[in-house]
């Protein structure tokens, strides 16, 4: 391995690239209970030829490859299962280009979603990108490969669904763009060209490296509010959600279930945020959206929380800086999260899950999901807290982790950025002829196995 | 090691690598070295690793440890109320842990030698101490108002003496009645301590505070917000009890005693908050109330500007030990071009240090006939009537 | 065995068969009937059968005001409501309420000394009770002592015979018996009318006079007249659903203004013509009403040249603030305006 670190080193520089205990250690593990896994060398690249070089050498002493963005994803997906190189990517965070009349934002693959974020604020105010409710420093390019989701899937869909187009470098060391960046110099859609971009996203890292995305952005409205509409029967949560969805007025719908406070167990909240360019525009969406659950309301089974402005600011707040604090319930620094996506009309069942592991595991949870589209699937979270000092506390997050992402399989689910042991979870209820093609293609693309391996893999 | 009971509370979330606007990296070891090791997040994780004993202290290790500047954005940022006001004790007590047992840097450990032996970290002979008040007629002190403490940066280095000499006839000219302790001044402690070597800063701090005693100091005007820090937060519990200002805080409630300039050319400043008068003491205000009444002065406000400034680097003791010079990154050019990139003329420090770092950067740069490093008392000075016209007491 | 306390509501059916004006209805400011209707509205209610009122009432308290005979016509409302399972909330609503200002029981004996000032369940409000306006305060809070009159809004007179009398109990018990003060300064409108208007409508037995904080205040700008900074500028005020039931302490925002040097603005929507803040009508998910409510206050506010909007009650501040804000008129309690003549700070509009 010294011979590798002299080769990156003449790569990238002596001082980005490091085999030092210190390195190795940080880069094993990520926030979650998933155990370490050290690399050999952690290399941070400040060029798309220098990726390249990086695969190359990879390649040649057929060393594994793992990209890194943040490493926020919680379910280990860039630890080194197989030892290799960890390629923190986050020294390539310039943001290239935004064009304003296509709505684009053309950015290196290190680039923070909080950087995006206050780069348009500042220079773009009426544009605005989806952000995902993971902390600012998480990379746009990280939450787009695992299908994240954020603040306005309900209007947009899918982050990687709002994917313009990629420059990608393959684990043989071509660089490739992908969408119309492949024959235009504008990146404005992937279609009409045959869409390779599903190649890359929700393989966990197993099939290239992305260096630059470009993302659809939306109208970032100068006025903003939320409803949080509220009942206590969760079988009727599908159609309430399917009646708000329909209205097509918000941005975001996001319901949360928490046992914490006291006042807040058994409720089940959902939030509705919207935006308008006048206070008129705003009141009318307001009004339309309110009318969709008309019913509920007529019925007495639910209703919008009477907030005042000043309460209304931690909903509005994105990300929700508050989602980090539940870390700390446990005092121990760490959660655990499921995502699992899912058709909205799991939702009863979905939230008697977290309930029942909940309360047979011994963990805290936090729950809630995130609607994608219109209504077309949502994102059912399940978040359970830990103490990382305590290894007890570590093993029934574990456990609960383990248990929800069996049954959210078993339920007709899909677990969201599934670490390897989830992995095989779905492999085993996978149609085996798209599992025959994965490989195929992973072969194809990867024929050393280097990249991120361990991953979407049986046995 | 203190503070152990919080190392596993750190999420690794990130907030304390960012400003409260996500312009930009504003943890400076961070923005330096660019691993993660060298964020805050990383530093806890890392500390709990050894007192878990899985790794040992390695000199990459003191590397991360030191390269921290105590600058508080880890602080202010955490995502986590019931820790974040406990990260940088935990970061120096990490540091102790590491100077009581010998294991540092070569130049951390130079620099503290430098401390004990002589009472600064410059390594210069205390008589040197008031060498920066030739040409002026500064007075030792006896019974004046105000103690005038210029530090240690003010006392031997150049740049900081100008900026003492600067300071000093500003005061004079507003008629305030001051006198300096002279060589029988040593360090505030401030970068001892947050270096980690208590036992070092209680010695400097009894020192002052017995000399503070014979000539019953009551009120104290500091020339850097380090020692604004020390004696005004550290050394009350060591029996050190003063009302303490920076001479910022003096010089904004005076201002209507200058009278200023018929012509001066218009310039536009930018402000650069010093860590240890904003993030760690909420002291914003007096520079910016100082250059709204300067006439001419169009203030221009950086991204990262309040308690988001980020750190000129030179705190934690780096302006001595240079661990960060080391990096491949440098946040204090970055921040000169964030300088810059308002269409500031000037760059207003608050602080010695800063002016210093900063100055070092627009050098190196090349940027010194775009932008302008200045003192705040050299603004104002270069903006008044010459000395003794100024107006009488209201 | 413990008997449990009945707290029945002092109602007499004879006197509204004897009354020929039915105030309580004709005046309402949200709901119209001409005298025929009022009175059949009324012999409905008071019988125990269905009226449009137990739906469409704001639960603004205002009839508790109107009726000259203090037959205690909004408790009954509440009565009848509860009684039929109407809910001018949706339930999980007015489930949460109830659950998130339950009594925690974590109350523990104190010491007090007069002025004690009973900050309900603000304590995110303390801050403001400080000299020199409140001379060596003792201040007591928490969710033990919450005064529990918002059930009023909610159709949960229950809630109310269920908690007060502990409510009480706890200020008497924990407070100022063992401290031999019999006194309680009300910072908020709400405990004031819950002590002299509400316990005894419901026969709730109160062995502590109750204060309402604007005598207090009152009183203090007598004695530090000589540093008032007087405001000098036209104020609106915002006057509460609670002082509905406690009219006669109207006079003493008057007093105060006076004394501080504020012209109140003549507006429609004043003194008995007063406008509900419309956070309940919020709550009601009577949103589009709770707008109009809203808007008419503030424009009438803003012809009238308000430089402040004054406030009584917190909870109608938190949900005014903004809105007045926008307005360009300063969103202000009166305690604080006090305060800040007071201290030369008074915030310029």
């Amino acid at each position: 391995m010294q011979d590798i670190l002299k080769l990156l080193a003449d790569i990238v520089g002596p001082q980005f690239v490091s085999d030092s205990p210190e390195e190795k250690l940080i880069y094993a593990m990520d926030p979650g209970t998933m155990p370490p896994c050290e690399p050999d060398i952690v290399v941070m690249p400040g060029s798309t030829e220098e990726v390249q070089k990086i695969v190359q050498t990879a390649n040649t002493h057929a060393v594994p490859v793992v990209p890194l963005g943040a490493g926020l994803v919680l379910s280990g997906l860039s630890r080194p299962l197989k030892g290799g190189i960890v390629l923190d990517m986050k020294r390539m965070n310039q943001i290239l280009e935004i064009n304003e009349i296509s709505r684009y934002a053309l950015v290196e693959a290190g680039t923070s979603q909080g950087m995006l974020q206050a780069y348009l604020q500042k220079h773009f105010p009426n544009l605005k990108h989806s952000a995902p409710d993971a902390p600012p420093a998480a990379t746009v390019a990280g939450n787009v490969s695992i299908h994240g989701s954020g603040h306005l899937s309900h209007a947009g869909g899918f982050h990687s669904d709002m994917l313009n187009g990629l420059e990608v470098v393959l684990p043989t060391g071509e660089l490739v763009r992908i969408g119309s960046c492949a024959t235009s110099p504008y990146w404005f859609a992937r279609a009409p060209l045959p869409d390779l971009s599903g190649l890359f996203l929700g393989w966990a890292g197993t099939t290239g490296v992305i260096t630059k995305l470009a993302i659809k952005l939306y109208p970032s409205y100068p006025l903003n509010d939320v409803g949080v509409f509220v009942c206590e029967d969760a079988s009727l949560m599908p159609d309430i959600l399917y009646r708000i969805t329909g209205a097509q007025m918000a941005e975001d719908v996001t319901a949360w279930m928490t046992p914490k406070p006291d006042w807040a167990a058994s409720f089940l909240h959902c939030n509705v945020n919207y935006g308008a360019r006048t206070p008129k525009e705003l009141l009318w969406k307001r009004n339309l959206i309110r009318a969709s659950v008309e019913k509920y309301i007529n019925e007495k089974t639910g209703g919008f929380l009477p907030l005042p402005s000043m309460m209304k600011n931690r909903f509005l707040e994105v990300p929700a800086r508050q989602l980090s604090l539940f870390a700390d319930v446990r005092k121990g620094g760490g959660f655990e999260y499921v995502g699992a996506i899912m058709p909205v009309e799991l939702f009863p069942q979905a939230y008697d899950l977290g309930l029942d592991v909940s309360d047979s595991v011994g963990v805290n949870y936090s729950m809630g999901c995130r609607i994608i589209g219109v209504n077309h699937c949502m994102m059912f979270f399940y978040a359970y807290a830990f103490n990382r000092a305590d290894p007890r506390d570590v093993d029934r997050a574990q456990a609960a982790l383990e248990k929800t992402n069996r049954q959210v399989v078993d339920m007709g689910g899909i677990p969201w950025k599934a670490e390897a042991p989830a992995q095989k979870e779905i492999i085993r209820k996978m149609d085996p002829n798209m599992f025959a093609l994965m490989g195929r293609l992973r072969s194809t693309l990867d024929p050393n196995g280097i990249m991120n391996p361990g991953n979407w893999e049986e046995g | 090691m203190k503070y152990a009971e919080i190392l596993h509370r750190c999420f690794r979330c990130g907030y304390c690598k960012l400003p409260g606007n996500y312009i930009d990296f504003n943890c400076p070891a961070y923005a330096a070295f660019r691993f993660e090791t060298y964020s805050p997040g990383g530093r806890m994780w890392l500390l709990r690793a050894w007192q878990n004993q899985e790794i040992q202290p390695s000199k990459r290790f003191q590397e991360i440890l030191f390269s921290c500047t105590a600058c508080g954005n880890c602080v202010e940022q955490c995502a986590l109320p019931k820790i974040k006001d406990q990260l940088l004790l935990a970061f120096t007590a990490g540091k102790e842990e590491l100077v009581v047992s010998g294991r540092v840097p070569p130049a951390v450990r130079d620099c503290l030698t430098q401390w004990q032996k002589y009472g600064n970290p410059y390594g210069l002979a205390r008589k040197k101490r008031t060498d920066w008040t030739a040409g002026t007629d500064v007075q030792p002190f006896s019974d004046q108002e105000y103690l005038f403490f210029p530090g240690d940066v003010g006392a031997f280095d150049s740049r900081g003496q100008e900026i003492a000499r600067s300071v000093v006839s500003l005061l004079k000219d507003l008629g305030l009645s001051f006198g300096i302790l002279g060589n029988q001044e040593v360090s505030d402690g401030n970068e001892a301590n947050a270096m980690g070597e208590q036992d070092l800063f209680c010695l400097l701090a009894q020192e002052n505070i017995a000399h503070f005693k014979k000539l019953n100091v009551k009120k104290i005007i500091t020339l850097s917000p380090h020692g604004f820090n020390a004696l005004k937060n550290d050394y009350p519990a060591l029996g050190g009890v003063y009302e303490v200002f920076h001479y910022s805080q003096i010089v904004a409630a005076h201002m209507a005693k200058l009278s200023h300039r018929h012509s001066c050319p218009d310039v536009r400043v930018t402000i650069h908050d010093p860590c240890y008068l904003g993030r760690h003491n909420g002291e914003y205000q007096s520079i910016r109330n100082i250059l709204t009444v300067l006439p001419g002065v169009e203030i221009r406000e950086m991204d990262r500007t309040l308690q988001n400034a980020l750190c000129c680097g030179g705190g934690g003791g780096n302006l001595y030990t240079d661990i960060l010079g080391h990096a491949p990154e440098s946040p204090t050019r970055d921040r000169v071009i964030e300088a810059q990139n308002t269409g500031a003329d000037i760059l207003a420090v608050t602080c010695p240090t800063c002016a210093i770092m900063l100055g070092e950067a627009v050098k190196s740069l090349n940027m010194d006939r775009r932008l302008q490093v200045l003192e705040i008392s050299e603004i104002i000075n270069s903006r008044i009537e010459p000395r003794y016209h100024h107006l009488p007491d209201e | 065995m413990e008997a449990t306390t009945v707290y029945t509501l002092n109602f007499d059916p004879d006197v509204c068969e004897s009354c020929e004006t039915c105030d309580c209805l004709m005046k309402c400011q949200y709901m119209a009937f001409d005298l025929a209707e009022a009175k059949k509205e009324k012999d409905n209610i008071n019988r125990g059968k269905d009226s449009r009122v137990l739906i469409e009432c704001a639960t603004c308290y205002a009839c508790e005001a109107y009726c000259p005979a203090n037959n205690h016509p909004f408790y009954l409302i509440v009565e009848r409501q509860e009684e039929k399972g109407i809910l001018p909330a949706p339930a999980p609503i007015t489930r949460q309420q109830t659950l998130m200002m339950k009594p925690k029981g974590t109350i523990t004996p104190m010491r007090v000394s007069p002025p004690v000032i009973d900050m309900c369940y603000f304590p995110m409000l303390t801050d403001s009770i400080k000299e020199p306006l409140y001379e060596n305060p003792s201040i007591i809070v928490g969710s033990d002592i919450f005064c529990n009159i918002m059930w009023l809004h909610f159709a949960r007179n229950s809630v109310i015979r269920e908690q007060l009398p502990r409510a009480i109990d706890n200020i008497w018990h924990y407070y100022l018996r063992d401290s031999h003060v019999d006194e309680l300064i009300c910072f908020h409108d709400e405990c004031y009318a819950t002590f002299t208007h509400l316990a005894p409508a419901f026969n709730i037995p109160v062995p502590f006079k109750a204060v309402h904080v604007f005598e207090y205040i009152s009183g203090r700008l007598d004695e530090l007249k000589d540093i008032i900074e007087p405001v000098n500028a036209p104020v609106a005020y915002q006057r509460p659903c609670s002082n509905r039931l406690i009219p006669e302490t109207q006079h003493w925002v008057d007093d105060i203004f006076q004394k501080i040097g504020a012209q109140r603005v003549k507006r429609t929507y004043d003194r008995d013509n007063a406008l509900c803040c419309g956070q309940v009508l919020r709550a009601h998910q009577r949103e589009e009403m709770a707008d109009d409510v809203q808007n008419r206050n503030l424009e009438d506010m803003k012809a009238a040249g308000a430089v402040y909007c004054v406030f009584n009650c917190p909870a109608c501040m938190m949900a005014m603030a903004e809105p007045v804000a926008q307005k360009g008129i300063f969103p202000i309690h009166l305690s604080d305006l006090c305060q800040s003549t007071l201290q030369g700070d008074a915030p310029k509009g």
